[in-house]
């Protein structure tokens, strides 16, 4: 899942990876502080970070163990359980495929194998330029326009995998955006 | 009302996501420029349910509703319609209806549909609590808390006859009951917005256009329950339904309508969203409220009900997002007049999202006791491109196939469960003769085992076997003997499973062999797909006779596997194929064969 404007709101940053180390490390104390006495406070605290870092990397689950004190067993087994949490970095043009069911019927698998084949890469993964990461989603709410992707927060309608090639290349010319995102 | 014309604009996603925000400003600036200003106003408002052909624009009074509209047209709707009022009629959803008959009225879609849960959406502007309270918005709550006790109002509720609409049909007056009655002290009440079911978009929509509602609802409940805190558990990748919620809650609280003691009546109630983080099971009663705690999101064993022993080990109820919506009607036009829709067992109506081979995708509601002939061929004007219908999938993953001879039931929760699928929350998705049934429920039940929290064994280890009989039979190595197992392993995880999802997760399978053996049948034993869907029953050939040599199948064959002089009949090397069906797609001669 991308680190959607929801929680990207809630943290309020950038996160383009401008911000020096010791303001993320700052972000990430204020973040600790917020949520620590919250009752239920470690998944939103968990969701703000993801938010400021991009992903939770293995120091910032350490550190919010450490500052909820839970053991970092406890807070791993909560970052791995929901699909939501990444381990890694992604790319930045994160496209997810939607599999939901009216997408699936309208030929989503197609235009997702379509994606595999032009990136070069499998679902869950990055290509090593970093530029994009491939995911699938579970119904974007547009299933009247099926099949769907999202690029990150933009909304590509009635994909064609025919297309994918083109539109791939249009995100990378940065393009896509003015380019009508219908491909009906 | 102080303009002389409204321009509503559909702000759902399907909507929104196809230049409606550009559309949004191009009808304002268009407003602006023309000097109207003070006599029309532009309204960005929910779903309008008609997303097959949005972006949608409706204008008042006069009703006009245009489809399809591009930021292009802004200028052209503005200056026409507006100024000189002459309907632009290639907008229009049918561009021969007559002048006067240019409103949803006139529209097939909306002519069976009853809304009491989208009664706001497509018409207020979401962000504007007064419109809202213009629409009698905050009067059942007003009503509640000082007019009625805590008890009268779970009788009411109770005598409407209202059912849960996420999934289980508990009534809900039964439900607010067992937590009223449970001693007073923390109580909480939370809604359930994690919509799970892939392929559906009812919550969703209903929080978009129509956020008020629910909060409403909400207080209502914790006042007859006695719960001073709510929580909204709602899926992230709802960006746009957070945002909404978010701003409502913030104007609830200005008008003190939420907060301490509410409109003075001493009732105090303050709403906290939660947001999901991608796990379907997380739908699941005990599993979400764990979530809420900040822990992983594991059902755990029943009784005891939340409602005795939830949050926290507090009294907790838990509503869908569809559920609430009722709740300020109900209180406000009385039970008898709630009872009086729908079947003798399933009182009110029923929203779905109405998806898949479908000419009019949408979303849509209807009396409970609609049948699936008049959603599909009525409504939904039908199957795209003329086909065959095949099936149709309610309840999604937890749901089950309908075949053909079941168009003609009356939709209830009890007539779904006779034929084997469920209510569920709301998911519609409709198949066409291309569409191959194994391939299908292959995928759902791949969907349920990667969602399967794998605490308990018939679940995990009985969803993969499934899965794998599933892969087998649509890569044509299925066996006979296969289908008894099959039935066996659905039969225990039914029985022996913690939770809804590996109880339910059978039902794909279950009702797609009772009324679908025959494609099994065929996949197994004359290996063959009549979709066209799985590819390792497939061949591809070209049919020398039709083929003009126009060398297009050979140019997008990714493995080179066709052969042939340009003007000369073209060859498939099936040794090489893969098998993608490129070729078939491209050829405009229909000239390649598959089989
Ligand atoms: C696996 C699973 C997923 C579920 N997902 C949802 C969901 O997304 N939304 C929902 O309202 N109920 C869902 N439910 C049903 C809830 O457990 C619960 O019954 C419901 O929220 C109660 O509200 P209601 O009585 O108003 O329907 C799910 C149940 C199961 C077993
Ligand atoms: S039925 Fe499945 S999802 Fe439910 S508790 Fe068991 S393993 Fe988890
Ligand atoms: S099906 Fe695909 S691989 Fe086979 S011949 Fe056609 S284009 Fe080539
Ligand atoms: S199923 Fe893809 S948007 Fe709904
Ligand atoms: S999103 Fe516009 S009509 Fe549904």
């Amino acid at each position: 899942m991308t680190d959607s404007s929801a929680t990207a709101a809630a943290c309020g940053c950038q996160c383009d990876g401008a911000s020096s180390e010791t303001e993320l490390a700052a972000g990430l104390d204020s973040i600790i502080g917020e949520y620590r006495d919250k009752p239920g406070g470690l998944i939103p605290a968990l969701q703000t970070a993801q938010a400021l870092f991009g992903y939770l990397p293995e120091e910032v689950i350490r550190k919010i163990a450490d500052g909820f004190g839970k053991p970092v067993s406890e807070v791993a087994g909560v970052v791995t359980f929901y699909s939501f949490f990444t381990l890694h970095p992604r790319g930045k043009f994160v496209v997810r495929v939607c599999l939901g069911t009216a997408c699936y019927v309208r030929g989503g698998k197609e235009v997702l194998d379509a994606f595999k084949k032009k990136l070069e890469i499998d679902v869950g993964e990055t290509t090593p330029d970093r530029m994009f990461s491939l995911e699938v989603g579970r119904c974007f709410g547009a299933c009247g326009m099926a099949p769907v992707v999202m690029v990150n927060d933009d909304v590509y309608q009635r994909v064609k995998p025919a297309l994918v090639g083109e539109l791939v290349n249009k995100i990378l010319s940065g393009t896509a955006a003015a380019e009508v995102k219908e491909m009906a | 009302m102080a303009y002389k014309q409204y321009i509503l604009v559909c702000g759902g996603t399907a909507c929104e996501s196809n230049r409606g925000i550009e559309l949004f400003a191009a009808l304002k600036k268009a407003v602006e420029e023309n000097g109207l200003v003070n006599d029309v106003q532009v309204v960005r408002t929910g779903c309008l349910g008609f997303c097959e052909k949005g972006p949608i624009v409706k204008i008042l009074p006069q009703d006009t509703f245009y489809v399809e509209v591009k930021p292009e047209d802004a200028e052209e709707i503005v200056k026409e319609h507006l100024v000189k009022g002459r309907v632009v009629s290639r907008l229009l959803y049918d561009k021969n209806q007559s002048k006067r008959n240019v409103g949803i009225e006139g529209i097939d879609f909306y002519q069976k549909q009853f809304r009491i849960v989208l009664r706001n959406c497509g018409v207020i502007d979401p962000d504007k609590i007064d419109e809202y309270i213009a629409r009698d918005g905050y009067k059942a709550l007003e009503k509640a808390l000082f007019e009625m006790k805590p008890r009268d109002v779970i009788d009411e509720v109770s005598k409407s006859g209202l059912r849960g609409r996420g999934g289980a049909g508990f009534p809900t007056g039964k439900k607010w009951e067992f937590a009223a009655v449970q001693p007073a002290g923390q109580k909480y009440m939370v809604c359930n917005a994690d919509e799970g079911d892939p392929g559906a978009y009812m919550d969703r929509s209903t929080l978009e256009g129509d956020p008020h509602s629910v909060l409403e609802a909400m207080a209502i409940a914790g006042y007859s329950i006695g719960a001073d805190t709510g929580f909204i558990y709602i899926r992230a990748e709802y960006p746009l339904a957070i945002q909404r919620l978010e701003n409502a809650i913030k104007q609830a609280h200005e008008y003190g309508l939420l907060g301490k003691n509410i409109l003075g009546s001493g009732f105090s109630f303050n709403i906290e969203i939660r947001l999901g983080a991608g796990a379907f099971v997380c739908g699941e009663e005990t599993a979400l409220l764990a979530s809420i705690e900040g822990k992983r999101g594991m059902p755990s064993p029943r009784p005891p009900f939340p409602a005795v022993k939830g949050l926290w080990g507090c009294p907790t109820v838990i509503n869908n997002v569809e559920t609430l919506a009722n709740i300020p009607v109900i209180l406000l036009k009385g039970n008898l007049w709630f009872s009086k829709i729908g079947t003798a067992t399933s009182k009110g109506t029923k929203v779905f999202a109405l998806t898949g081979k479908i000419n009019n995708s949408g979303l849509i509601e209807v009396p409970m006791g609609t049948t699936l002939r008049e959603i599909i061929f009525d409504i939904g004007g039908g199957i795209r491109g003329g086909k065959a219908f095949k099936a149709a999938q309610t309840g999604g993953p937890s749901g089950g196939m309908i075949p053909p001879q079941f168009l003609d039931t009356p939709i209830d929760y009890e007539n779904l469960s006779k034929i084997g699928s469920i209510m569920g929350s709301g998911g519609l998705i409709v198949m066409d003769e291309d569409d191959c049934i194994p391939d299908v429920t292959k995928f759902y039940l791949d969907f349920t085992v990667d969602e399967s929290c794998g605490k308990c064994a018939p679940c995990r280890i009985g969803g993969r076997k499934l899965l794998n009989y599933l892969a087998n039979i649509c890569n044509g190595e299925g066996k006979l003997e296969d289908i008894d197992k099959m039935l066996a392993i659905s039969e225990a995880m039914s029985r022996a499973s913690l939770c809804g999802l590996g109880q339910t997760a059978s039902n794909p399978v279950q009702s797609s062999l009772r009324y679908f053996m025959d494609e099994y049948r065929e996949h197994i034993v004359d290996k063959k797909c009549r979709a066209g869907k799985c590819k390792n029953l497939l061949s591809y050939s070209i049919n020398t006779e039709k083929c003009v040599g126009c060398t297009a199948c050979a140019r997008v064959c990714p493995v080179n596997a066709i052969a042939g002089e340009r003007k000369q009949p073209h060859v498939i090397d099936s040794a090489k194929c893969i098998k993608c069906g490129q070729c078939f797609d491209v050829c405009k001669f229909n000239a390649v064969n598959r089989s």
